[in-house]
């Protein structure tokens, strides 16, 4: 594998973890359970579509075939995808959004703080500008987990399920293959494994100070950095695509 | 009667720039003091406005009665010797 195709393929994989996450958050516009939490997190998926935007508009130029940040999103199928399982995994409910907007903002923050030094000066400008918006997605994520925690003995009972139940999927965010190697050793992207003390303290921290329990470590998920997937991307794919899939080249 | 779902309101006050007045914006539903900050910034901020948030509870707001306002304001508006335009501005001087 050349730089170059390492570097595309890794972009990717940021690009289409803040796609598929904000597709997963704008399914709650007008399905919230109140008006301002749904502008809240109608604001959170805002954030990641440009983030997309701007991770795939690069990756399209790194890879320098003409393809442009539309045609990565609507014109890949669901094995050319390589965001986490975590993040297309159904809303379920709203503390299982919580709870991955938890694990996940933990895991950027580090992720996005270490890519600030990236050796690569795009990534490193894009980093920047990401880190600010993922502290407002932490505090809000983190808010609201010690909220239904400290609420109603339904709420806590729901949002420890959802902790529960998607703890296996965050081992996945660490994982490194070939391409993390590669750039690594250049300089150009963090070591994932060395980012998870942080990420277990910082949800950690959270999930005590909600008095909910961490869950023990598992079986854990897998598959996405080959493009392997749960059923449910392929659901979302075909209606985030619709459009172009439908009437390709459509514009307005 | 329909269960009261609904959180506590607040209302929001903003500040455009350092140093100017805090403006008031409208108002947002939230159990607790950060909430009701994120709500406001979420609902009233997102555009770059601001510098700095004030929410405040609707509760704790005292609120004259428009029944009052003949007492409360009408008493000012024949005096037009409060308005500092009822006097004339002595030759040469430049401030009153």
């Amino acid at each position: 594998m050349t730089q170059q195709e390492a570097l595309f393929k890794y972009i990717l994989r940021l690009g289409d973890n803040a796609l598929i996450h904000s597709h997963r958050l704008s399914e709650w516009c007008s399905n919230a359970p109140f008006l301002e939490e749904d502008l809240a997190l109608t604001n959170l998926a805002l954030d990641m579509i440009g983030r997309a935007q701007a991770l795939l508009q690069y990756a399209g130029s790194v890879e320098g075939k003409g393809r442009t940040e539309d045609t990565l999103a609507y014109r890949r199928s669901e094995r050319q995808y390589y965001n986490n399982l975590l993040v297309e995994l159904p809303n379920t409910d709203f503390a299982y959004t919580i709870a991955r907007l938890l694990f996940v903002s933990a895991f950027e923050k580090e992720y996005y703080a270490a890519l600030q030094n990236s050796a690569d000066s795009t990534l490193a400008a894009i980093a920047a500008k990401t880190l600010k918006e993922i502290k407002y997605h932490f505090a809000h994520a983190h808010d609201w987990v010690v909220r239904l925690g400290m609420g109603t003995e339904e709420s806590k009972q729901r949002v420890q399920n959802a902790v529960n139940d998607w703890w296996m999927y965050t081992s996945e965010l660490f994982e490194m293959d070939e391409t993390d190697e590669q750039l690594v050793k250049d300089g150009i992207v963090p070591d994932l494994k060395a980012l998870y003390p942080a990420w277990l303290q910082a949800v950690t921290d959270t999930l005590k100070a909600a008095s909910l329990d961490v869950p023990v470590s598992g079986y854990m998920q897998t598959g996405s950095r080959k493009g392997i997937h749960t059923e449910h991307l392929g659901h979302l794919l075909s209606e985030m695509q619709y459009l172009q899939r439908a009437y390709p080249d459509a514009e307005w | 009667m329909a269960h009261n779902n609904q959180l506590d309101s607040w209302e929001v006050f903003m500040q455009a720039r350092p140093g100017a007045n805090y403006i008031h914006q409208g108002s947002v539903h939230a159990s607790d003091r950060k909430m009701a900050l994120q709500n406001a910034r979420d609902t009233y901020s997102r555009r770059g406005e601001g510098t700095s948030i004030w929410v405040v509870p609707t509760d704790e707001i005292a609120a004259s009665n428009p029944d009052d306002a003949e007492m409360l304001f009408d008493p000012s508006n024949d005096k037009i010797y409060r308005l500092p335009t009822f006097y004339t501005m002595p030759e040469g001087a430049k401030q009153i």
